[in-house]
């Protein structure tokens, strides 16, 4: 039995010299190109980080942008020259729903978030194609709203209170409907380039910038709804 | 090409779970549940206080109600926090909060003083 193990080791050992340099070898290789990837990763973590950093600037710079529609609204909703109230025109429910919508679509697109992190790539469609419905559904809900408020002559040329509220409200929804095509592209690239670390970086911007309108909708549903009914 | 996108992925994970930076690498199912509930629960009330018109001094109600709101998103939706990795998103959010601030209050202010100030026969179609 010893004896047996012996020449094993020997046959081991006399094998080893021809096959050692070409294991060192392939050992290095290995090593340089772990470095490789290592370095990329250390690299491309850097990129997606400055990335999302931009990203978070370009949402607060707009989140400005919306703050001087704000400020208009709230100075200019009394003037409503001889024309609609915000109380005679606002429906409170019908705007409710909206608001549900788009606070789902939130949800959702956390969900996608969360499948992303663990490298599911249907479910992330899954929850971007939830998301995606949602906040068409949003956009459905708005375009009908206005097309209903110029039917009745409350149209944004009717007094500066309107001119104010259709400003600001059609441009959030303008920004949900850049998010719906920023999310459409998505779900598409997704599905021919998998969960590559640049999808990914950019499906992070996404959600930062959906989550980012839901908030401006927050302030939209209580300076203008509410406020407007409640006066 | 699957193998190595697998190990740049494996990779990644662990990375961003320092809460390095935005974008909810961290980010828990539990975080967007408690999130999404406060939002709703947020958004309810408010919405009832308006509907019902039970009480005085609702406007303020309802901004108060719309900041908590706000901050909840942030919170849980946005995952933004005092780490390191996040100390420019915090510094951009809290200087735009001012600016923010500054533009809705001193409109407001400024505006309302002059509308005070203002000599009534001045404004001609101004019912209210």
């Amino acid at each position: 039995m010893s004896t047996d193990q012996m020449i094993m080791r020997d046959g081991a050992l006399a094998l080893r010299p021809g096959y050692a340099d070409h294991a060192a070898d392939a050992l290095r290789d290995l090593r340089q190109s772990h470095d490789a990837v290592d370095f990329q990763v250390e690299h491309h973590h850097d990129a997606a980080a400055t990335a999302q950093l931009g990203f978070w600037i370009y949402l607060m710079s707009d989140c400005l942008l919306f703050s001087g529609l704000f400020a208009t609204y709230s100075v200019l909703h009394g003037h409503t020259a001889g024309g609609p109230t915000p109380q005679s025109l606002f429906e409170l429910p019908y705007v409710l729903v909206e608001t549900m919508f788009l606070l789902v679509s939130s949800f959702t697109c956390g969900l996608a978030t969360l499948a992303m992190n663990r490298q599911q790539r249907n479910a992330t469609v899954g929850w971007l194609a939830v998301t995606f419905l949602l906040g068409l559904g949003f956009v459905g809900m708005e375009v009908h709203e206005f097309a209903h408020l110029v039917a009745i002559g409350a149209g944004p040329s009717r007094s500066a209170f309107l001119s104010s509220f259709f400003t600001l409200v059609a441009t959030h929804g303008l920004h949900v409907t850049c998010g719906l095509i920023f999310m459409a592209v998505m779900m598409v690239t997704v599905l021919k380039k998998g969960l590559t670390p640049s999808t990914q970086t950019r499906l992070n911007c996404l959600s930062l910038f959906w989550h980012f309108l839901d908030i401006i909708w927050v302030g939209v549903f209580s300076l203008v709804y509410l406020f407007g009914v409640a006066h | 090409m699957n193998v190595a996108n697998e190990a740049v992925a494996g990779h990644h994970a662990p990375h961003g779970n320092h809460g390095g930076h935005l974008g909810a690498h961290g980010a828990t199912h539990r975080q967007y549940m408690v999130g999404f509930l406060l939002a709703i629960i947020l958004t309810a009330i408010p919405f009832a206080l308006v509907m019902s018109h039970s009480v005085a001094g609702t406007p303020l109600l309802i901004a108060g109600f719309a900041m908590a709101q706000i901050i909840v998103h942030v919170v849980y939706f946005l995952h933004v926090n005092s780490s390191e990795g996040q100390r420019w998103n915090l510094v951009a959010l809290i200087y735009t909060a001012i600016v923010v601030g500054i533009i809705l209050g001193g409109s407001i202010w400024i505006m309302h003083h002059l509308y005070l100030n203002m000599m009534p026969g001045m404004m001609h179609g101004r019912v209210r």
